[in-house]
């Protein structure tokens, strides 16, 4: 269909039928409204399901029932709806059921606000939900990567049985941007779902059902350790990243989503400036790609960790870095989004650092 | 000598043993369900939902397909399942606690969407699987171990009737309160059900059969006296009946 110029909310949600969406249930919630509000119109259109539910809680059991039953099944939020959702999410991890989940964040804590954020970045990577479990996360910088996300995130679900969520920040949901939304993605091969309760036990000839529930501790920790087990698989196939710069760079930038779009225009100016800045930009957030912070090159001297956020992804990069150099830290929270010149504000901060060292 | 079999346990439940207490009602519940799916034809294209409670482990119990839900929220689980299966039979097995309690919310707004899901409601007045706490359905007066002194109106409300309440639902379809404390109410109760999912069946939409139910060892009473309190103390405040029935008329004789 060619390049077509969409909101990104839109462009998410007709990524969604192109993946092989079947049911929409979701709640109405600033910046994603309109995610919905397309899929409306055209989930009917398409003979598929869309369900507009009494609350975040009903909308996210919705899809752990629709889930159950086999079905892909899509449903968005922002930010305090996802803290809503955590009990749904917990328990498809915990009956391993796939399901997509699109997270436009907003400011928090509380209420917060409605402006772009990426403060939920610890309620996704670290759970959220009760139990030990993790929900497969990606954090796109572009409509196009995003609509691409979408669209193999079925895909992902289906064959990890696991819950995956799509964040990204309220600007990415908002702005447009010409979006090519037919590329072709590298697909993962869905298992026959055999294990769906799908009300077909007559032609199976046994009954499925679909549980978290293990009362004997030594069961339920043989379970945890199957699912540890599939977490580590996606530890070792599912770390994303780009790397932007850094063959000779002094200072490595780590920044995802929007973050990394300003980063980009800040390297820029940079290089201009003759400082050598680069970049390490996580596309997926859980599993963290560890694996883009091994063998730096030696003129790295600084890690600067930017968000929407006060140091929740920074954790992350002190752990992959493990003591091996110091990790910097800036953001703005509450849904102010940092200027390019605040970030090279801050790089140049550091470096001079640096000369006064020498 | 040749011999007949005049009775078998129904296919409708496996042959695992229930896991409910001395004298309680969900066994007689959970047989009737199952006896009207397996004489309905519909045990092989069911699913059924397990709610949290007493009977959270129902999914060993009923002979079908089934999925457990997070507390209160089977409804809503329901309702996901019934969209993309509309041609399958779903019901929800759920007590007061996890229905009129933490709840409310998925239920309510399953019979005003009328869903065409079947719930099995349990009312038994307790919260039994945590130990006999007070539940939103809990009576006036009486004693729970969070109402020692015994139910106070003045900070705890009436107890909620969930079959009136949502007769006033305009999609609610098919209500019906049943007890199953003798063996014609049995019986009864049984009707109320194989009604229940006839309804389903023709996509007439939400139906509903609350069971007023015992819970002996948190009463503090032995079965039988539980039996005769459900009747003496419950069913006055609980009276049976049909609250609701918006089937067509003419649809009983298929």
């Amino acid at each position: 269909m060619g390049k077509v110029l969409m909101k990104g909310n839109e462009a998410m949600a007709l990524a969604a039928i192109k993946g092989g969406c079947d049911a929409f249930y979701g709640y109405p919630i600033t910046p994603q409204n309109e995610l919905p509000e397309y899929l409306s119109k055209h989930m009917p259109l398409q003979g598929k399901v869309f369900v507009q539910a009494e609350s975040e809680v009903a909308a996210i059991n919705m899809v752990y029932g629709a889930a159950g039953a086999g079905a892909r099944v899509l449903t968005s939020s922002s930010s305090p709806g996802i803290a809503l959702k955590q009990e749904g999410i917990s328990y498809m991890a915990g009956s391993e059921l796939p399901g997509v989940i699109i997270n436009v964040m907003r400011g928090g804590p509380g209420l917060g606000g409605i402006q772009p954020s990426q403060a939920d970045y610890n309620q996704i990577t670290r759970g959220g939900g009760n139990g030990d479990y993790h929900v497969l996360s990606f954090a796109p910088e572009s409509l196009q990567e995003t609509v691409n996300i979408v669209k193999e995130s079925f895909s992902l679900a289906d064959y990890y049985r696991n819950p995956v969520m799509i964040a990204v920040d309220g600007l990415i949901g908002q702005m447009m941007e010409p979006v090519e939304l037919d590329q072709e993605i590298n697909e993962k091969v869905s298992p026959e779902k055999t294990w769906a309760a799908n009300g077909e036990s007559a032609k199976r000839g046994k009954i499925n059902k679909i549980v978290s529930l293990s009362l004997d501790p030594y069961e339920l920790e043989k379970h945890n350790l199957k699912l540890q087990k599939k977490y580590h698989e996606m530890i070792a196939n599912e770390q994303r990243y780009e790397s932007i710069l850094t063959a000779d760079a002094e200072i490595i930038i780590v920044a995802y989503g929007t973050m990394a779009r300003i980063a980009r225009t800040a390297i820029k100016s940079l290089r201009e400036e003759g400082i050598k800045a680069g970049m390490i930009r996580p596309i997926s957030i859980w599993p963290f790609p560890s694996r883009a912070f091994k063998n730096l090159p030696t003129t790295v001297k600084t890690l600067l960790a930017v968000e929407m956020s006060l140091g929740q992804m920074r954790q992350d990069v002190v752990l992959s870095i493990n003591g091996q150099l110091p990790v910097e830290f800036y953001g703005r929270a509450g849904g102010v989004v940092p200027e390019a010149s605040e970030i090279i504000d801050k790089v140049k901060s550091i470096i001079g650092g640096h000369k006064n060292e020498n | 000598m040749k011999t007949k079999r005049v009775y078998e346990p129904t296919k409708g439940l496996t042959e695992r043993a229930l896991s409910y207490c001395p004298g309680c009602t969900h066994g007689i519940i959970h047989k009737l369900v199952a006896e009207v799916l397996e004489e309905q034809g519909l045990l092989g294209e069911t699913i059924g939902v397990a709610s949290v409670g007493c009977s959270v482990m129902n999914y060993e119990f009923f002979n079908c397909d089934m999925q457990q839900a997070p507390h209160g929220r089977a409804p809503a689980v329901a309702t996901g399942i019934k969209r993309v299966k509309p041609d399958k039979t779903v019901f929800t097995y759920q007590g007061d606690g996890d229905l009129a309690s933490i709840g409310m919310a998925e239920v309510v707004h399953s019979a005003h969407r009328s869903e065409n899901i079947t719930v099995i409601f349990v009312n038994n007045a307790i919260y039994g699987m945590t130990g006999g706490q007070m539940a939103p359905t809990t009576l006036i007066g009486q004693k729970t171990s969070t109402s020692p002194e015994g139910r106070n109106q003045l900070t705890t409300g009436l107890p909620i009737r969930v079959s009136e309440m949502l007769a006033t639902i305009p999609g609610a379809t098919y209500l019906e309160r049943v007890s199953v404390h003798d063996p014609k109410h049995v019986r009864l109760a049984k009707k109320a059900i194989q009604k229940a999912f006839d309804v389903q069946t023709k996509k007439q939409g939400f139906s509903m059969i609350e069971f007023i139910s015992t819970c002996p060892v948190n009463w503090g009473m032995t079965p039988t006296d539980s039996l005769a309190w459900a009747v003496d103390s419950m069913i006055p405040y609980y009276p049976l009946g049909v609250y609701k029935d918006a089937t067509k008329p003419g649809d009983d004789d298929a």
